[in-house]
């Protein structure tokens, strides 16, 4: 019962949270996003890897609300500072933990995650040789 | 009072279906085939109660009737009549009621079109069909019941989900999906009643399933077309596809159901394949059914996931009679369904079908393990993970490649066998136009491998495919003395599956250029703007021109005006993003508006506003090609219609 | 039919309906924090509404959780658009007061807000026991991993993380974990080891 109660509880605040935002015309900073198009390149791409934690699935790159937005800017600030992509990848696994890692670190588990394609089309070739050989050897 | 009509038709059906399920192997066991005859009526009869059921619901949400339970979740007398009839399948108890009744026509259509065919084949598919279609009776009677008396009345209900009354597209994804989810129920059923009727052995079955399967393959690609157009349209990011749940859960079948409308070529010609075929039929109805159980149980977090309820118990339930008896069966009888295989040569169609079986297989797989992952994970490690869009493109787009290059090379080797030389030159033809393909990519600035790599193998694909319809027409024209267009007609009537097929291939390749393009060259800005001020994106400026509220009957409309200036400063079209407030509900809904050409799109969202109109912050988005993808998917439906309605069944023949 | 086989496919269908099944019990909403029982993000903070007694601060000062070291600290964030955060106020600032003159210090950090709102939503609530801060950009949220408001952290006298609470807090809460920290700290030494959770 608390579960969902606290699941339905947090969608509330932010549902309420973005309507009086947008209603009260959020302010946002009417500076636009600096010309420096190769940083909000390697911006855009470590965002995309950084899961919404107020949205449902989204990257902080691809969701309007105003936390990812602000995820944005700490990761835009972050690489400013010559933090590497990883480095700023574990400082939100460390405060969101795993979770918030569209790609699932390549460590313990994980590896069968990222091995059992390879295996998969590997081992596939490996059969669908064996067949045609088999299958077109003279009878 | 409309409500207990329907539910009392409903609780008819579910006894009329339970009879025709017991009845049907009483009636072939004990040699009483007349029997056979109450069995169809009660798929007929199911047919008509659910119907029933269907058109009250649609009659109650349509006069208002709060008294149904249904209506008083999803009605409102403010939402417009298009959207109160199509909240049919907007939340979780009308679209079972909707899947019931999809189902119950498919039954009735394969009893209608199949029943005279002698054997025990159609008796047992029916049997099978009404199996299915008897757990969602149940789930209609019991923790799906849509038409639950509701009292007091209330006056008026919160009106459907609002990102579901926000887009027209809400009209005809979800019914093309259920056509699509729900009729590959058919050949699923036609391969069970093979099994049970002995008949697995010969091809028969695949020639039923196959033109079933192809018709829902058709529905379901459009249907997941239409999806990613219509999340396209209403979510305001400017993608099509995030790889969530539920989307993948609307993939993996469609994925088995490509390699099983290939590999049932392989067995109807050569014999073979035939335990692997019916296994990929079987499991594409078993992904249809873990999809929809993903999206209504609630165990794995989506956008798209319905409300959650006991039903996902019933959905577990029932997962778990579907995998143990088809297991059961399949693996029982592998036996004597397995044949042996042979091949004429290495270099032949057939093994480029092997090779699209594997391709699509490990890509169905990956991305199964992936949906699932967070769950497993979370049993072993005790951790919460996630599994999103870089995950799901790292691993599976290397896969998606290679199919766009088999795709070129199996329509130009023959079947059977030929000889190295003879592949060799059918095989370099394409190549040209691969070349023109990677330099054009190349000259465009295409910098990532597998970007590049896609857009040689459309190039290459789309030679191999045209050339089929090339060669057929020319060969027409010097034996019949055709003009162009006739030659054409004639070769397509002549061989609709082929040369459906073909059609369908080139789709694909639209959706593949679409979908490369638009992903490797989307660019985007986000800036506040006060009226007059201008945002320009990768050679697209747009100018702020005002800011406007509009009232409507159930929702507020918060707008932004934007003129689209030509080099020259001239005005050459207007965008109106908007933000929809409904009253049901406190989240704005985005809705971006879309500059359409050729070319690609210029896609706008309104993203906040100043409450007195004096800024807007406005994103725009600039993604090439992106109406190629919705183009393609017209004529990968074209290409499906073409297929399906092809003349007398073809022998096993080798050419 | 081969049953031997069949017994064997069979099988392979355990695993999926028992993963199927533990999915049952898990809510994919639900996301533990990794924070507890780590160091608690270093903030420096502006205040801009002072609170009361022992726990004020001026209006305009920095409020820095380093200052703090010694004290049971209180992080609550907050917004004044939201709504259960209106439910937990009262308990907050009761529970603030009865602690006043202890080692603890509360800070209210307001969420995605502008100043002047919080401002407003203070005085509508009848004033706040502790001093209100505001977090430019959300930066410190976003240090403290926060999903949505409410969320309340409790910092033990080594600057730990001792507890995180998602949604309205309640005294009876706040008052069990805060005592459980109190009384790891040997009477008069404020800076004595605690132990976490």
């Amino acid at each position: 019962m608390i579960k969902f109660g606290l699941a339905a509880l947090l969608s509330l605040t932010f549902v309420i949270g973005r309507a009086t935002e947008a209603q009260t015309a959020s302010p946002r900073p009417r500076a636009t996003i600096d010309a420096d198009s190769a940083l909000e390149a390697r911006t855009t791409a470590v965002a995309s890897t950084l899961r919404c934690p107020v949205c449902q699935g989204e990257s902080i790159q691809d969701s309007p609300s105003e936390l990812a937005q602000q995820m944005r800017a700490v990761v835009r600030d972050k690489l400013r500072a010559g933090e590497t992509p990883e480095q700023i990848k574990a400082y939100f696994a460390a405060r969101y933990g795993e979770w918030i890692l569209l790609e699932p670190k390549m460590t313990g588990l994980n590896v069968v995650l990222y091995v059992l394609p390879v295996v998969l089309i590997l081992g596939g070739l490996v059969i669908v040789i064996y067949l045609v050989r088999k299958w077109t050897r003279p009878v | 009072m409309i409500g207990n009509i329907a539910h009392s038709a409903l609780l008819v059906s579910v006894a009329v279906v339970a009879l025709g399920v017991i009845l049907t192997p009483v009636a072939i066991r004990g040699n009483r085939r007349e029997w056979l005859q109450l069995v169809y009526g009660a798929v007929y009869t199911n047919f008509l109660l659910v119907s029933i059921a269907t058109v009250s619901m649609v009659v109650a949400l349509v006069t208002h009737d709060f008294s149904v339970s249904y209506v008083a979740a999803v009605g409102s007398r403010s939402t417009p009549l298009l959207f109160t009839i199509i909240s049919l399948w907007g939340a979780l108890e009308g679209s079972i009621l909707f899947w019931a009744w999809v189902l119950a026509m498919y039954a009735a259509a394969v009893v209608w079109l199949h029943s005279r065919r002698p054997g025990d084949l159609v008796p047992y598919a029916a049997m099978t069909l009404l199996a299915v279609s008897a757990f969602f009776a149940i789930l209609l009677v019991g923790p799906a019941d849509p038409f639950r008396p509701v009292f007091p009345v209330p006056a008026d209900g919160p009106g459907p989900n609002t990102l579901l009354q926000n887009h027209i597209l809400m009209a005809v994804h979800p019914p093309l999906l259920y056509l699509g989810y729900v009729g590959m129920s058919v050949p699923f059923a036609f391969a069970i009643g093979a099994i049970i009727s002995n008949e697995a052995t010969s091809n028969e079955w695949a020639q039923l399933s196959r033109r079933w399967m192809l018709a829902s393959w058709g529905f379901l690609t459009a249907a997941i077309i239409a999806g990613m157009w219509w999340s396209y349209e209403v979510l305001g990011w400017g993608g099509y596809w995030a790889w969530d749940p539920v989307e993948n859960a609307s993939f993996l079948p469609w994925l088995t159901a490509t390699a099983y409308l290939h590999s049932v070529m392989v067995q109807e010609r050569r014999n073979m394949l035939r335990l692997w075929t019916l296994n990929l039929c079987v499991a594409t109805f078993v992904l249809t059914i873990l999809g929809t159980f993903l999206t209504r149980s609630g165990i794995l977090s989506s956008v798209h996931a319905f409300t959650t309820g006991s039903i996902g118990y019933y959905f577990l339930g029932f997962i778990g009679i579907v995998l143990v008896a088809t297991l059961v069966l399949v693996a029982g009888h592998s036996d004597r369904i397995r044949t042996p295989g042979k091949l004429g040569g290495a270099a032949s169609r057939e093994t480029v079908f092997l090779l699209n079986n594997l391709f699509l297989t490990a890509v169905m797989l990956t991305v199964l393990v992936g949906t699932l992952y967070p769950l497993i994970a979370e049993a072993l490690r005790g951790v919460k993970v996630s599994v999103g869009e870089p995950f799901f493109n790292r691993m599976t787009v290397p896969a998606m490649v290679a199919l766009i290059f088999l795709m070129g090379v199996g329509p130009s080797l023959p079947w059977g066998s030929t000889t190295i030389a003879d592949a060799r030159k059918r095989l370099t033809l394409p190549l040209i136009g691969a070349l023109i393909m990677a330099v054009i990519a190349i000259a465009v600035g295409t910098r990532s491998i597998y970007a590049i790599l896609a857009f040689t193998f459309v190039g290459y694909a789309a030679m191999g495919n045209l050339r089929e319809y090339w060669n057929g027409m020319r060969a027409r024209r010097k034996a019949h003395g055709e003009s162009w267009p006739v030659s054409l007609m004639r070769l397509v009537r002549g061989n609709r599956r082929r040369y459906g097929g073909y059609v369908a291939h080139i789709g694909i390749l639209f959706v593949a250029i679409g979908i490369t393009a638009s992903s490797t060259f989307r660019t985007e800005r986000e800036a506040t703007l006060l009226p007059g001020e201008t945002l320009t994106v990768s050679g697209k400026t747009v100018r702020l021109k005002n800011v406007w509220g509009r009232e409507e009957p159930q929702r507020s409309v918060i707008g932004a005006t934007l003129d689209i200036l030509a080099k020259d400063g001239s005005v050459t079209g207007t965008l109106e993003p908007r933000m929809n407030f409904y009253r049901v509900s406190d989240q704005p809904v985005p809705t971006p508006d879309v500059k359409s050409s050729i070319k690609g799109d210029l896609y706008v969202n309104l993203m906040a506003f100043e409450a007195n109109g004096a800024n807007a912050t406005i994103k725009v988005i600039v993604e090439p090609l992106v109406p190629w993808i919705w183009f393609g998917g017209l004529v990968i439906v074209i290409g499906s219609i073409i297929g399906m309605f092809h003349g007398g069944r073809r022998a096993a023949v080798t050419s | 039919m081969n049953w031997k086989r069949s017994l064997i496919a069979l099988l392979a269908a355990v695993p999926v309906l028992a993963l199927f099944a533990f999915g049952f019990t898990r809510n994919p909403a639900e996301i533990p924090s990794p924070l507890p029982g780590r160091q608690a993000p270093e903030f420096t903070l502006a205040v801009m509404s002072p609170g009361e007694g022992a726990m004020a601060r001026t209006p305009g000062d920095t409020l820095r959780l380093a200052d703090l070291a010694g004290k049971v600290v209180v992080v609550n964030f907050w917004a004044s658009w939201c709504l259960p955060c209106r439910t937990e106020h009262a308990a907050l600032s009761e529970t603030a007061r009865h602690y006043s003159g202890t080692p603890t210090q509360f800070v209210g950090v307001l969420y995605n807000d502008e100043p002047a709102a919080g401002l407003r939503w203070i005085a509508e609530m009848g004033g706040m026991a502790y001093p209100g801060v505001t977090d430019v950009e959300s930066r410190t949220a976003i240090d403290y991993g926060l999903y949505g408001v409410p969320e309340t952290f409790i910092i033990d006298p080594s600057g730990r993380v001792a507890h995180k609470h998602l949604g309205p807090i309640t005294a009876e809460v706040l008052r069990r974990v805060i005592d459980s920290v109190l009384v790891t700290m040997a009477p008069g030494d404020t800076t004595a080891k605690s132990k976490a959770g």
